[in-house]
């Protein structure tokens, strides 16, 4: 059942990305360009994500546990540091070069483009060293 | 502007907030696109098996939307594959140093009011678009 709901949620999530153009990295650069031919659409896919999730977010919070699960596994880490402001620049400057993230560049890749596998694999890579290190 | 444009940005956005939703509600996790890839590699926060179903169902919604309509993913307008690699890498190694990504940080933490999300955001957001101004006003490699 906890892998079938995985499975669906990925499903409505890759649905998501794709309706919102976030699969197309020309459209995310647009978006990025604010100094250029600027492309505000993708602020209003950033700003309904946010105030969907926030409002299911506090209903949910209600409850003492999920569906399929004995506990919530809310990320405990508060602090601010180093490690943190690096790993937003870096990934920025990723983002910002091609126009691709984690999410729409994992749904992007079913079209088995060479270019577009090539940065999943880089990525999954840059995964593997990092965790690796840890 | 373009209405359609604006109204499937919208319906998307409540469509990825809905799949956010539901994995609090049924599993109790935030939705985070790097983290949850990361662990079908390394293991380390849960079972391998929810991270790969849940990537499956991703690219199978990538690939029969592909199939269907093959305008609705596209390439990078980049094309050098040693700069996509580059990018691959920063953004690979990026959202594990910082732990999260658009959708951890950027959509889940925004809604969690977390303050650590809230500056991730900001700076991976500023990065971002300090980025395409140099690539593309400075430098001029013209991509856009």
């Amino acid at each position: 059942m906890k892998i079938l709901s995985y499975f669906f949620i990925g499903i409505v999530f890759g649905l998501g990305l794709i309706l919102s153009g976030m699969t197309l990295p020309l459209k995310v650069l647009g978006f990025l360009d604010i100094f250029g031919n600027w492309d505000p659409t993708l602020a209003f896919v950033m700003g309904t994500a946010v105030v969907t999730t926030t409002v299911g977010y506090q209903l949910i919070l209600r409850r003492n546990s999920p569906v399929l699960d004995n506990s919530f596994f809310l990320p405990t880490v508060r602090i601010i540091d180093a490690k943190l402001l690096l790993g937003a620049c870096m990934f920025g400057m990723g983002w910002g070069l091609v126009g691709f993230c984690p999410g729409p560049a994992l749904t992007a890749v079913s079209s088995l483009s060479t270019g577009t596998m090539t940065f999943v694999c880089a990525m999954l890579a840059g995964f593997w060293v990092v965790d690796l290190v840890k | 502007m373009d209405i359609s444009q604006y109204s499937a940005a919208i319906l998307g956005g409540a469509t990825i907030g809905l799949a956010a939703t539901l994995l609090l509600l049924l599993n109790g996790r935030v939705l985070g696109i790097s983290g949850i890839t990361a662990n079908i590699i390394s293991g380390q926060s849960y079972s391998r098996k929810y991270s790969i179903s849940f990537v499956c169902g991703l690219f199978l919604a990538g690939w029969v939307t592909f199939t269907m309509m093959p305008g609705a993913l596209a390439d990078s307008p980049v094309t050098d594959l040693k700069i996509l690699a580059l990018a691959g890498l920063l953004v690979g190694v990026g959202t594990r140093l910082g732990n999260g990504c658009t959708s951890g940080h950027g959509v889940c933490g925004l809604s969690r009011f977390s303050k650590r999300s809230l500056v991730a955001t900001i700076v991976f957001m500023t990065t971002a678009i300090a980025t395409v101004y140099l690539t593309q006003h400075i430098w001029e490699l013209g991509q856009l």
